[in-house]
């Protein structure tokens, strides 16, 4: 057995009013790809951060290659080889792509910045990762899923003997999924320990060689991947039996909601048109850049559109805006939930209510009583933890911040959902509610738009699927009998089985995202 | 410790602060704690609490307001030429008054404009409209002060009592009443924070943002406005160098209070507590004969210490 690269012992870290951590051990073997495995707001992330130096633990050792560590910051981490990619970014969003990944260790020519060097080295890194960027884009103007790559690429510029990573994979799509696979192969060749989070579980069986389930804190269950099959994993992780993750949505689609007819945005979307009807879930699949995301905005009134017709309800819709779509009962879920979806620093109640205060109040003001009982009994519908509600959403974990947000959707009538990413950042159990609160929703008559890079959850949601590419529709299909497949191959815009052949050493990865049975 | 940690992490400074002031005040100069000196401090508080009352809304969107300075004098300006211009001292009153906060307001709403539709800094606006407000004034009245304005004016507005308290107390009594009200109970305070805290969230939320951003600089307007009508009742002239140190004073007394200045974050009521403690501060130092120059300085560390403490505070809570 080799010796141990990274060891916690009894760690414990509580914050005011809760603990996050208690009496955690947990250990890293070189090559090895350790997955953290657990609820939203069981630790995991927490635990992350002690070990990166962000987090000082209030009880337990580190240690490293068997020497007793006590990082003083990340940046100290760093320089021992301890790198990491947070869930929640650490980018500067004011510099361009290539300032963000030589941040704090610039290169430099007779003590000025060799902007040509680094430049070069960017473009290197992020092509090694296959990821398609602009080095020079500013990373404020990048979507979530692009300053997750960026992210990526920072984490894996450096010399590092132990990465964290932490829900790399929430909001990217197969195609970065398999090459970011590809490289933890390597990494792992090369001797280096890999901690990796992720609620995907079709995913972490992929990447995982043993598996830690946190639940409230605690480390519950260390086991070999090999040994751990879902059923194990979710009553491990829930402390319950296990349920199905996928409800059965039995909706007949009614009249049509919305209508479009060859819309196309100044964002280069074109050629779309598509119809959703009452009770009907219409999933939009497609890699990151395909446009997937830009269809929902542009529908919303995020993006300006620059010809064909929406027709909401049959009223033709001249420019949609905020304001009023939302009249109109259309509701969007933003896929970036800090950057345009929460108000972090305000409580958990009024983000809960934001978007529908008119509703709650009475002779001009607001009706605390009431809006806190509606609060309250969403929060624990959604199974929101904890449920302080008037505590800042700030000190919520990732996925109960997704939580609270996609709850808006219970203060207002909603005729037509559009989900971007709903399900990112979310733990099995909580998917599990939103799919259900997807299946109330379309069975009370609401019509879904579910726009998601996650392939399983596409094929099991939807009555029908569009897939993009490239910022049109490159198919339309029904989602029963539809394979992973046929909607890969429609993403990729070509045939799928080629690049699975092409693929060096990725052929059993080849499909990253398996249907999850049962 | 760990109260006081928590203390200083939930509201900021300020508590330290003044039990600091008042302490070493009170051992200083025994003229402090007299009855008599602590009304007054009561009663010069009204001002600087009306007008940070409303720099507290401009920063709780995320920006601030420089020009409540001179757009105070602008007011006291105004009011002035119209009441000496009216020959009935209770119309001339009446209209004044009027007049005065009308003009205010109307700065408010160019600021308001200017920032929230063309999305310029608050900075640059607010700077540049400081300076035209100054300049108005000077014109209007030549630079000199005016005088001759009814006498009901000073003796009602300006040192008059209703139940035995100041008026301008009960007036800034009532306005702060009114904020605490509108922060806390109803939508636009409600939208107030979420588009300080996160101006995207607020729009994809349906919130108005330009309209309630705008919202803010006219209601700061007002605020200001209405200082300056009871400043000039209280100096009794129409003033063309009012108000001067108002600018800092509202930040500072707002920030001290917790209120934070990346917006979304902040109460009317720490706020206050803010302006007792500059209006306590400057009280002290005049006491103990501290000249007004070393008082500038002093009241410009303040400002800059408060804001330093802000941002530990932060840091102090993700950690
Ligand atoms: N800065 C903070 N202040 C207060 N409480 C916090 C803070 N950060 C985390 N917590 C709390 O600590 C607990 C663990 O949070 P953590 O972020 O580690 O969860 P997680 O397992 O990563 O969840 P997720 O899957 O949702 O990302 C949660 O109850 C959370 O509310
Ligand atoms: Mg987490």
């Amino acid at each position: 057995m080799s010796e141990l690269l990274l060891k916690a012992e009894n760690i414990t870290k509580t914050f005011p009013g809760v603990k996050a951590l208690d009496n955690v051990s947990f250990d890293l073997r070189p090559g090895e790809v350790h997955v953290l495995f657990g609820e939203n707001g069981a630790g995991k992330s927490t635990l992350t951060k002690v070990l990166a130096g962000s987090y000082l633990p209030d009880e337990g050792q580190i240690y490293l290659r068997g020497k007793k560590m006590a990082f003083k910051n990340p940046y100290d981490a760093r320089s021992r080889g301890v790198s990491a990619v947070y869930q929640e970014f650490s980018l500067v969003p004011k510099l361009t792509v290539v300032e963000n990944l030589f941040l704090g260790r610039e290169l430099t020519k007779h003590g000025l910045l060799d902007k040509e060097a680094m430049l070069r080295q960017a473009r290197e890194s992020l092509e090694d990762l296959g990821f398609d960027l602009n080095p020079m884009a500013k990373v404020g103007g990048l979507k979530r899923a692009e300053r997750q790559m960026v992210e990526i690429t920072k984490a894996f510029q450096e010399k590092m003997s132990v990465l964290i990573l932490d829900e790399p994979t929430a909001s990217l799509s197969d195609k970065e999924v398999i090459r970011l696979f590809e490289l933890i192969v390597r990494l792992k060749g090369e001797g280096v320990g890999i901690i990796y989070i992720s609620h995907r579980i079709d995913e972490l069986k992929k990447v995982g060689d043993r598996i830690s389930v946190l639940r409230d804190g605690r480390n519950v269950a260390t086991l070999d991947m090999a040994e751990a099959n879902e059923e194990k994993l979710i009553s491990l992780m829930t402390g319950r039996d296990y349920e199905e993750i996928f409800p059965v949505i039995n909706t007949t689609p009614g009249k049509v909601v919305l209508e479009v007819q060859n819309l196309s945005t100044v964002t280069g979307l074109h050629d779309i048109s598509f119809k959703v009807r009452e009770g009907e879930i219409l999933g939009i699949a497609g890699l990151v850049g395909a446009g997937k995301s830009r269809v929902g905005r542009a529908l919303y009134g995020l993006e300006k559109i620059t010809g064909g017709t929406v027709i909401m309800e049959g009223y033709a819709v001249e420019e949609p805006t905020p304001i009023g779509s939302l009249k109109l009962g259309v509701m969007y879920f933003p896929a970036d939930r800090h950057k345009e979806g929460l108000v972090l620093c305000r409580s958990v109640r009024e983000n809960q209510t934001m978007a529908a205060l008119p509703l709650f109040e009475k002779r001009g003001l607001i009706d605390l009583k009431r809006e806190e009982s509606t609060v309250r009994g969403i929060v624990k519908k959604m199974n929101v933890r904890p449920g302080r509600i008037h505590k800042a959403i700030n000190n919520l974990s990732g996925g109960n911040q997704q939580k609270v947000m996609l709850s808006r959707g219970l203060t207002r009538e909603v005729k037509l959902f559009i989900f971007d990413e709903a399900s990112c950042g979310i733990d099995v159990g909580a998917k599990r509610e939103v799919y259900l609160f997807l299946k109330e929703q379309a069975e009370k008559g609401a019509a879904v738009i579910f726009i998601s890079s996650e392939l399983t959850e596409v094929l099991h949601l939807s009555h029908n699927i569009v897939v993009m590419h490239a910022g049109a529709m490159a198919k339309t299909m029904p989602g029963k009998g539809a394979s992973e497949e046929d909607v890969l191959s429609a993403c990729f815009g070509y045939d799928y089985q080629n690049i699975c052949n092409n693929g060096d050493g990725s052929q059993d990865n080849g499909s990253v995202v398996n249907s999850i049975e049962g | 410790m760990d109260l006081l940690k928590r203390i200083f992490v939930k509201v900021g400074v300020l508590p330290f602060l003044l039990v600091a002031l008042i302490a070493l005040f009170s051992l200083a100069e025994h003229r402090f704690m007299s009855m008599s000196n602590l009304l007054n401090v009561g009663r010069q508080t009204t001002y600087l609490a009306i007008v940070t009352a409303g720099q507290m809304l401009t920063i709780l969107c995320a920006g601030f307001d420089l020009s409540v300075g001179f757009s105070v004098a602008l007011t006291s300006i105004v009011t002035s030429m119209v009441m000496v211009s009216v020959a009935d001292p209770t119309t001339a009153m009446l209209l004044g008054i009027l007049a005065g906060i009308g003009t205010a307001t109307l700065v408010g709403l160019a600021n308001g404009i200017t920032i929230a539709v063309f999305r310029v800094s608050p900075f640059v606006v607010t700077l540049g409209m400081l300076s035209v407000a100054h300049g108005l004034a000077l014109l209007i009245s030549s630079g000199v002060p005016i005088f001759n304005m009814p006498e009901q004016l000073n003796t009602i507005l300006g040192l008059g009592r209703v139940w035995g308290i100041p008026v301008p107390v009960l007036v800034a009594l009532a306005i702060v009443a009114l904020i605490w009200l509108l922060l806390s109970r109803t939508r636009v305070g409600r939208y107030f924070y979420a588009l300080g805290g996160n101006r995207e969230a607020a729009r994809l939320s349906g919130i108005a943002v330009r309209k309630y951003t705008a919202l803010a600089y006219v209601l700061c307007g007002t605020l200001t406005g209405i200082t300056g009508v009871m400043l000039t009742a209280r100096v009794a002239s129409g003033e063309p160098n009012l108000g001067a140190n108002l600018p800092l004073e509202s930040i500072a007394a707002a920030v001290i209070g917790g209120v934070s200045l990346r917006g979304g974050e902040g109460s009317i009521i720490g706020a206050i507590f803010g302006a007792i403690l500059i209006v306590t501060m400057r009280n002290g130092m005049d006491l103990m004969n501290i000249s007004s120059y070393l008082q500038m300085v002093v009241m410009g560390c303040l400002l800059i210490f408060a804001v330093v403490m802000d941002q530990f505070r932060l840091s102090m809570k993700g950690r």
